[in-house]
């Protein structure tokens, strides 16, 4: 019985989370709240994964109310994965915020933070599950508010204009996004995506549909930070706390990513994204460009955390690239990289965390030296670092594979080489931290330093762990990644 | 113990060796025994495939596959056999003269050049054992980035800058290129496994072998194929047992290996042979031989003038491959293991040289052999070997090299051997001939009160020496090894 409602649980386990939170309002308990919800979800959604994998897509009616009037959840391949990597992302990270949260806030604040990360969470885990395209806004909402009050809380002053950066950008990409939704039930009168999808295919193009489509392409685009779009996410992943911006680098880009390939390939087909729009072309240039332009910016940062949130443009930019090649490798490229993103990125961001706690900087100057006093912590730094260039044995190679098998299989070849090339920026940034904490000396009269918390370094290893394991045994993530690929294009031909 | 555990072993131990070193941080004398031990065992272990190889087993084994059909696997075959022998073997002698250089000049952080010299030579066994073209990449970055600390060893202004050139042009043209090649040679052929014959025969053809030649001839930067040769010179601010053994043998060697290996075993010579667009190779190659030994001529550091006759030498290889017969691949093969030898004896002089009489120019060598005449006289011999004169074995690499270049008809090869064979002559007879006949400076410094360098160093080079002697009369399994990739490339 409880099984049959699992869909439902992903969502309402974390939603009661918040509440719950807020009437502990102790710390320790607001955190075992959190940290049960996560990892309940995270139960959940592979629990999901496995059905999905084993009896195919599961479509839940919320309430019993049939689709296309009731809003229906709706688990394929590529969403069961996303739910995956969200909750996963979110279990990991939690035990890591107990430590670093407490150092970075305030006392009074901190379960106030975790009612705000489990909404967070919440509003994740419903984009991806959602069948439906007005729930999804609705979802997309609560996760955009709570993510202004989770990066707001951030130490320094500058979280608040970052904040309220993101605030405008991302309201104005919900609003994009929402009147595209509003265009649509104008047109077809339904908001359930599976009847949209058929109702888009059964009529010719017409303006309205052809405005829905950019509205919603661009609103978007606008929340998974595509270049030249972008500028809400510097500041926010540089000025957040440091679990923030591990979570949200790793899960709230991702998502926007899953959310634009649900469009463009289950809701308006490739006829419509890459036939009579020639949106490919408008994507390979901007991703092309975003893996150019963000990495040679991430060389230039002192700020490490700024320099990562650079270095996720640019990976944004290869997910992005692989979606517009809409050939099966480049879709698997995408899809997969979202998986490996997630867990690189979030170790890196956590890594960044650990060296936060104990030096209260990311400072590429303060960081010198830093390998000799954090070990396990630079290391992790280090490996993720190799994921980003996508040496071998590392995830970022299985994505990089792929995508780079894409662009050929289209007899792309030049942008192969661009992909390729790409990575050599990446060399060039990650070296620069390598350098400064291996072979500078430290400062001569060094705060006492010494290597973090075990609670904080086992999660970051988890993560760093996870993305070198996801290099050698790609039998799950490549196998689903490809499922998932072969049936958007399937059913978007 | 079986070949497969061997091969496991061989890779595993270098690395378990480190673990070693560093926890012996405090403890100097136990430091550099483990170091010892840990390469004596390590030519051991490598010793026990030799048996299988010549017996014409190849040994494989396959410990994970990252996608379908996509393994890091390990095949030990002939050539691969070779520049194990050759990089673990004079690992044991480079260790013996490691010590005594490393503390005769008192240097700093020698427990992480010693940890870094065991993971470099990891990775080299890796690059020596791999089954494909992926794991040949793997361990050929490893191997890049474990000799970086030994680069920048003695971390002045002037060292890091030379890392930063290091680094950027060895990884840049490797991710650029050699990656980029890969990849389209898995979508060409589907597979990147080192096959006899080659895995692109019948399936490209004319331009793209082409394409793919340039990928591969320059990606493989370690083989200092002119213009990307910058690297080598510039990783001569490193202390002289790193360029010894690393910049002399291993990781220079990795290079031509990969050249070599992915000639034979990725294209097939014959594809090659037949497919115009492959030709010009021997052309890059026989320039880079002449230009880079002008070079050399008119280098007054030493060690700078080594790196330059070391480009050159390296080039000897890739063209003998390029001529593209069994012959001149054997004769690839057999350079392999002539220059390794004969450099690392030219460098060992030169640091036994900087370590006795604090000297690095060739023109305040004057005399020095009347002092140093264990040292002067291994540099004479050595010398004699990169020449080609017998008995040493710089002449026998050398004279199949004439012959492969005589079977295809390959004028041009004949005319850069002659020209090279003198300008070799030309830079090196000069300095054993100041070095023994010519009156010493009196630089007025007093640094004259020096004798020879310290014993270990002695020790070391004069083992070297001998063995290019001792290799001329008595090549077996050089030649064996050698003979058998013949086989493979026919």
């Amino acid at each position: 019985m409880i099984i049959e409602h699992l869909p439902a649980l992903q969502i309402v386990i974390p939603l009661i989370g918040a509440p719950a939170c807020m009437l502990v309002r102790y710390r320790d308990s607001a955190w075992a709240v959190a940290l049960v919800a996560s990892w309940i979800a995270l139960a959940i959604s592979w629990i999901l994964l496995q059905e999905v994998l084993a009896t195919g897509p599961i479509s839940y009616h919320l309430g019993g109310w049939a689709p296309p009037i009731g809003i229906e959840y709706r688990i394929d391949y590529l969403n069961a994965f996303v739910l995956l990597i969200v909750s996963g992302i979110g279990a990991v990270v939690t035990p890591f915020a107990r430590e670093s949260v407490r150092q970075e806030f305030g006392m009074r604040r901190i379960y106030m933070f975790y009612a705000a990360y489990l909404l967070c969470l919440t509003g994740l885990l419903g984009i991806a599950i959602t069948g439906d395209a007005f729930n999804l806004f609705v979802f997309l909402e609560i996760s955009s508010l709570s993510s202004y009050i989770l990066i707001a809380m951030g130490n320094d002053r500058r979280a608040l204009t970052a904040s309220y950066q993101y605030l405008v950008m991302g309201t104005i990409g919900a609003t994009f996004y929402v009147i595209g939704i509003g265009l649509l039930y104008a047109d077809t009168g339904t908001l359930n995506m599976a009847d949209l999808a058929q109702r888009i295919a059964a009529e010719p193009m017409n303006r309205t549909i052809g405005a829905a489509f950019g509205f919603i392409v661009v609103g978007l685009s606008l929340k998974l930070a595509l270049f030249p779009l972008h500028l809400w996410l510097p500041n926010a992943y540089t000025y957040a706390p440091s679990m923030v911006s591990a979570f949200l680098a790793a899960t709230a880009t991702k998502v926007a990513v899953y959310v634009l390939i649900r469009f463009l390939f289950t809701i308006f087909k490739l006829n419509l994204s890459f036939g009579i729009v020639p949106l490919a072309d408008v994507l390979l240039v901007l991703a092309v460009a975003a893996m150019f332009a963000a990495s040679t910016v991430a060389i230039f940062q002192n700020n490490i955390k700024r320099m990562l949130a650079y270095s996720s443009l640019a990976q944004i930019g290869y997910m992005i690239l692989g979606v517009s090649f809409a050939n099966v490798s480049g879709l698997t490229a995408g899809i997969v990289h979202l998986f490996n993103h997630a867990l690189t990125k979030g170790g890196m961001f956590l890594a960044l965390g650990c060296a936060m706690y104990r030096l209260g900087s990311v400072h590429i100057r303060d960081l010198a030296g830093i390998g000799r006093v954090m070990p396990w912590t630079t290391a992790a730094f280090v490996a993720g670092g190799l994921g980003l260039i996508g040496v071998p044995l590392t995830a970022g190679f299985i994505s990089k594979w792929y995508l780079v098998l894409g662009a050929i299989e289209r007899g792309w070849w030049p942008v192969a080489v661009l992909v390729v090339l790409s990575s050599l920026l990446a060399v060039v940034y990650v070296w620069r931290v390598i350098e400064a904490a291996y072979f500078q000396p430290a400062p001569t009269n060094p705060v006492r330093m010494v290597e973090a918390p075990l609670s904080m370094l086992l999660p970051t290893w988890a993560l760093i762990g996870a993305s070198i394991y996801f290099g050698l045994d790609t039998r799950l993530t490549v196998d689903i990644a490809q499922k998932a690929a072969a049936a958007l294009l399937t059913a978007a031909s | 113990m079986s070949p497969e555990l061997a091969i496991g072993i061989a890779i595993g131990l270098p690395l378990f060796g480190a673990l070693f070193i560093v926890a012996n941080d405090r403890y100097p004398n136990l430091r550099e025994a483990v170091t010892l031990v840990t390469s004596a065992c390590l030519f051991l272990v490598v010793l026990s495939l030799l048996p299988e190889v010549i017996a014409g087993r190849y040994p494989t084994a396959t410990p994970i596959e990252i996608l379908p059909g996509l393994p890091i696997s390990f095949t030990v075959e002939p050539l691969g056999m070779l520049f194990a022998l050759v990089a673990s073997g004079l690992w044991i002698i480079t260790s013996i003269y490691s010590i005594g250089y490393m503390r005769g000049n008192s240097e700093h952080k020698q427990t992480r050049f010693y940890t870094c010299f065991a993971i470099a030579l990891s990775s080299a066994m890796g690059v020596s054992f791999a089954g494909n073209a992926l794991t040949l990449f793997l361990f050929y970055e490893v191997l890049t980035l474990s000799t970086y600390p030994l680069v920048i060893h003695h971390e002045t202004p002037e060292a890091i800058r030379a890392g930063r050139t290091y680094l950027g042009i060895l990884i840049g043209t490797s991710i650029a290129l050699l990656l980029t090649g890969i990849i389209a040679t898995w979508f060409v052929a589907g597979t990147l496994d080192f096959r006899a014959g080659g895995i692109l025969a019948g399936k490209a053809d004319g331009p793209l072998v082409g394409l793919l030649l340039f990928l591969y001839a320059f990606g493989i930067g370690k083989a200092a194929l002119m213009p990307i040769h910058r690297w080598l010179p510039a990783a001569m601010v490193a202390p002289t047992p790193v360029s010894a053994l690393l910049h002399a043998v291993a990781v220079v060697k990795a290079g031509v290996f990969s050249v070599v290996k992915v000639l034979v075993y990725i294209f097939g010579i014959d594809l090659l042979a037949k497919t115009a667009e492959a030709q010009w190779l021997i052309y890059v190659a026989g320039a880079t031989i002449v230009i880079a030994s002008l070079i050399a001529l008119r280098q007054d550091n030493l060690k700078r003038r080594l790196a330059y006759s070391t480009i050159s030498q390296l080039s000897y290889v890739v063209m003998a491959a390029a001529i593209l017969t069994p012959i001149s691949v054997m004769a690839a093969a057999l350079h392999i293991a002539a220059h390794a030898m004969g450099k690392i004896t030219l460098f060992f002089a030169a640091g036994s040289i900087y370590t006795a009489a604090h000297k690095t120019e060739i023109s305040q060598m004057n005399g020095i052999g009347r002092r140093m005449p264990w040292t002067m006289a291994a540099f004479g011999i050595a010398s004699l070997s990169m020449i080609g004169v017998p008995p040493t074995v710089g002449f026998l690499s050398k004279w199949y090299l004439v012959q492969g270049a005589i079977e295809a008809n390959q004028i041009f090869a004949l005319v850069v051997i002659v020209i090279s064979t003198l300008l070799n002559a030309a830079y090196f007879l000069p300095i054993v001939y100041a070095a023994f006949f010519r009156a010493p400076d009196d630089d007025g410094h007093g640094h004259h009160g020096h004798g020879e360098a310290p014993i270990w160093i002695v020790l070391a080079l004069t083992l070297t020496a001998a063995g290019t002697v001792i290799l001329f009369w008595t090549p077996g399994p050089a030649f064996d090894l050698a003979h058998q990739l013949m086989g493979a490339a026919r």
